[in-house]
């Protein structure tokens, strides 16, 4: 019942597709700029199961960032420009999937409020949030999936980001899907919900408190006993990977979607990649 | 109280190494949240009594002049007084005179944030009144000269090793010498030496948690009985409360003590729930001869109808401060003024100046969890976000944020460039960094390699580069 909904929602907002008892979902990739820069492989996987799915996938070249840096430092004026720009950048698609749910909630949930003077906008602004979705929540909330099939040798535990969590309500669609992946048994932190002390510029505007956090963090992964810890947004994953790593700890940082996607055999976060000779790529 | 908010990133440096501070905070961190969440969950309509606690204050913010105009009809007409204190100052003449006039020598004192934000013991010491704290976490950081670090928790910065040498120390001269170890008898030593002030004391002073319009009446929670003894022992009652403390009804306040509790230290109900209304009439077996209210505003006014206005709904239950994990990491003292924690990031540039307070609302990661556990759902992070838009707007933002932002924001805002310079960077970071596949120090990310080594990306190129070169061909990397 659930899925027929959710499947109905998504027709319902495309005005493009077809008649089709089963239309293939336009769906617009919002890779992120830390993914784009410092993770390309978050972005592969979530085409991947996006595909899996029967979406098809688009990267529309032109996009950049979703402004969190000048929002969260109150540059209102730059804010609003840059989500112009991507607002007009995914206009057209039914669905527009982020793999982190920073980033989407700042398309689903901030930006309407940017424009509060602007009916216009403002209405684009809606219009865009009200087709953008979190990547996890997106498959399993809108498409229905249930089970992925993909395979990880290990004990996890999972970190749940702060936005995705309480602007975007991810937290059992991430367990429901890593629950089919063979071979991968779920240890969960005894506060898996507290931030991680990642926040964008804070961590460096405040190295000494993020660093307290971020210590904290690492000792409740460190506690689980699991070898590897997932999260669904690059910036917490980077932080939790720096520090972990800087304290010597053999514990592997990777994004869900790269272990939901099967490509749970690449080098984690941080980890220099192995089997190429050095200085050959 | 004199603030050091200005000093924040080096109070913060203090309160990381101080490892007292530290051993307190671990311990608040679980017990207050999972108290809460247990309370929370007893209550089916707990989500629908904050929507209410939330409506309630909204009602009563709206129509703030009716109901304090209302408000101090009803005192009036009990026999008792309003005073009306626009600034800080205002109110500590104000309990100045009150306590001249009434010849006091002490005042018992029941915990009030507002009598520290006016800074009401260092007046009242000045002239030659001593306040006593009656609160037993008031009353040790009293003994140890220190300001209050958590608005319903006082004293939660210390350990119990602390108290005890406090106690040996300023009880020593009162014939107990003996050093306690046990919570109890620490308690009961405190409540044999405070009652003997309870009963010398000619004024009592207390804040108040409500007010109602409707009856006249103060109210006040406690859990130690504190402001009971404190209100009808001495010869005259004052309640200093500032404003936005007026609701409507008792029926208003019955819903607002449902959520204030549970919020604040997962009870049911406080120990103590007191209403008082005016002074002790002919029937009464006793009960103060004077009764006081002295409303301050000190700037809370000017938020009214603003985009700020929310966070004077805010009943001071301390739960954003107990879920907060920058509160949790350094504690309330570091925050350098009277409201610590995600409340006191919102509160404390209203009150004292954002050119003062300007890093508080900076430092967080809005994580959110403040908002998600407020009883009254303030936007904690949201009215952040605001004061640092107003910092932008005046220029407060650090230069180096400035510039970083606005080289960012010039690329950021022209996708073709943005798109070269971010696969040179990728490529510099991925050459330099692939042997250990990370970065133990990088130019110009000092606050993060300080702490953290830096990921760095594996070999290949941008995601848009990689996508681009197969023509959006699916690859793997």
């Amino acid at each position: 019942m659930r899925t027929i909904l959710a499947a109905a929602m998504v027709t319902s907002v495309s005005a493009l597709s077809s008649e089709r008892s089963a239309p293939p979902r336009r769906v617009a990739l919002f890779v992120t700029c830390l993914v784009d820069l410092f993770r390309p492989a978050v972005a592969f996987a979530a085409v991947k199961l996006l595909e899996e799915a029967g979406c098809t996938v688009e990267v529309p070249p032109l996009q950049v960032c979703c402004g969190q840096p000048a929002y969260n430092s109150g540059d209102r004026a730059t804010t609003r420009a840059i989500a112009q720009q991507v607002i007009e950048t995914f206009e057209g698609f039914e669905a527009v999937v982020v793999p982190s749910g920073s980033c989407g909630g700042m398309l689903s949930h901030h930006y309407p409020t940017l424009f509060e003077d602007d009916a216009v906008m403002k209405a684009k602004a809606e219009s865009l949030a009200g087709r953008s979705y979190e990547l996890m929540s997106f498959l399993v909330d809108v498409l229905g999936v249930r089970t992925v099939s993909a395979h990880y040798d290990g004990a996890v535990t999972y970190h749940d980001s702060c936005s995705g969590l309480r602007e975007l309500g991810v937290k059992g669609q991430p367990r429901q899907l890593l629950a089919s992946v063979q071979g991968l048994r779920l240890r969960e932190m005894k506060t898996p919900e507290v931030c991680c002390g990642f926040g964008g510029t804070f961590c460096v505007k405040y190295p000494e408190i993020s660093n307290a956090m971020v210590s904290e963090k690492a000792a409740d992964i460190a506690a689980t006993g699991a070898d590897t810890v997932l999260a669904g947004d690059l910036g917490c994953l980077m932080n939790m990977a720096g520090k972990l790593q800087r304290e010597g700890s053999p514990i592997q940082v990777r994004h869900v979607a790269e272990v939901l996607a099967d490509m749970g055999d690449i080098a984690p976060i941080g980890e220099a990649e192995r089997g190429r000779p050095e200085g050959k790529r | 109280m004199q603030s050091t908010a200005h000093d924040f990133k080096e109070n913060v440096g203090t309160a990381l190494a101080d490892p007292n501070l530290q051993d307190s905070l671990a311990k608040l961190k679980v017990g207050f949240s999972e108290r809460r969440r247990q309370a929370a969950e007893r209550l089916p309509e707990f989500e629908a009594l904050r929507d209410r606690a939330r409506d309630i204050k909204n009602h009563a913010l709206a129509n703030l002049d009716f109901y304090l105009e209302e408000f101090e009809r009803k005192v009036t007409a009990l026999g008792g007084h309003v005073h009306w204190a626009p600034t800080a100052a205002d109110a500590r003449q104000i309990i100045g005179d009150l306590c001249k006039s009434a010849g006091a020598r002490t005042v018992a004192k029941s915990k009030s944030m507002v009598a520290e934000e006016i800074a009401l013991n260092e007046h009242l010491e000045g002239l030659g009144i001593a306040p006593i704290e009656t609160d037993l976490g008031e009353y040790i950081i009293q003994l140890r000269h220190e300001p209050p670090s958590h608005i319903i928790a006082p004293a939660v910065h210390l350990t119990k090793d602390q108290v005890a040498d406090t106690f040996l120390e300023h009880h020593a001269p009162l014939g107990f010498t003996k050093r306690l170890t046990e919570r109890n008898d620490l308690v009961a030593e405190a409540r044999y030496v405070l009652r003997q002030k309870f009963l010398e004391a000619d004024v009592g002073l207390t804040g108040a948690n409500f007010l109602v319009a409707e009856t006249g009446s103060s109210m006040l929670v406690t859990n130690e009985g504190n402001a009971d003894l404190s209100n009808t022992l001495p010869r005259m009652h004052i309640v200093l409360a500032s404003i936005e403390k007026v609701i409507p009804t008792l029926e208003d306040a019955a819903v607002l003590l449902r959520v204030l509790a549970r919020s604040a230290t997962g009870q049911e109900s406080s120990a103590y729930t007191t209403l008082n209304t005016g002074p002790r009439r002919d029937s009464d077996l006793d009960g103060p001869s004077q009764y006081h209210v002295v409303l301050l505003d000190n700037g809370r006014s000017s938020v009214l109808g603003t985009e700020m206005q929310d966070m004077l709904r805010c009943i001071r239950c301390g739960a954003c401060m107990n879920h907060c994990p920058v509160y949790g990491a350094i504690g309330g003292h570091a925050y350098g003024w009277v409201y610590p924690g995600p409340i006191g990031a919102v509160l404390t540039p209203q009150l004292i100046g954002v050119d003062e307070a300007g890093d508080l609302p900076n430092a967080s990661t809005f994580c959110g969890r403040c908002e998600s556990v407020c009883p009254v759902r303030i936007p904690l992070p949201g009215l952040m976000r605001h004061w640092r838009e107003r910092e932008f707007e005046r220029h407060l933002t650090p230069r180096a944020v400035r510039q970083g932002l606005a080289l960012w924001s010039f690329l950021a805002r022209r996708p073709k460039l943005y798109r070269r310079v971010t696969q040179v960077a990728n490529r510099m970071l991925a050459l330099f960094g692939r042997a250990d596949g990370r970065y133990r120090k990088l130019p110009l990310a000092g606050g993060w390699t300080q702490f953290r080594d830096f990921p760095a990306p594996p070999a290949g190129g941008t995601f848009h580069a990689q996508w681009a070169r197969h023509g959006g061909a699916r690859v793997r990397p």
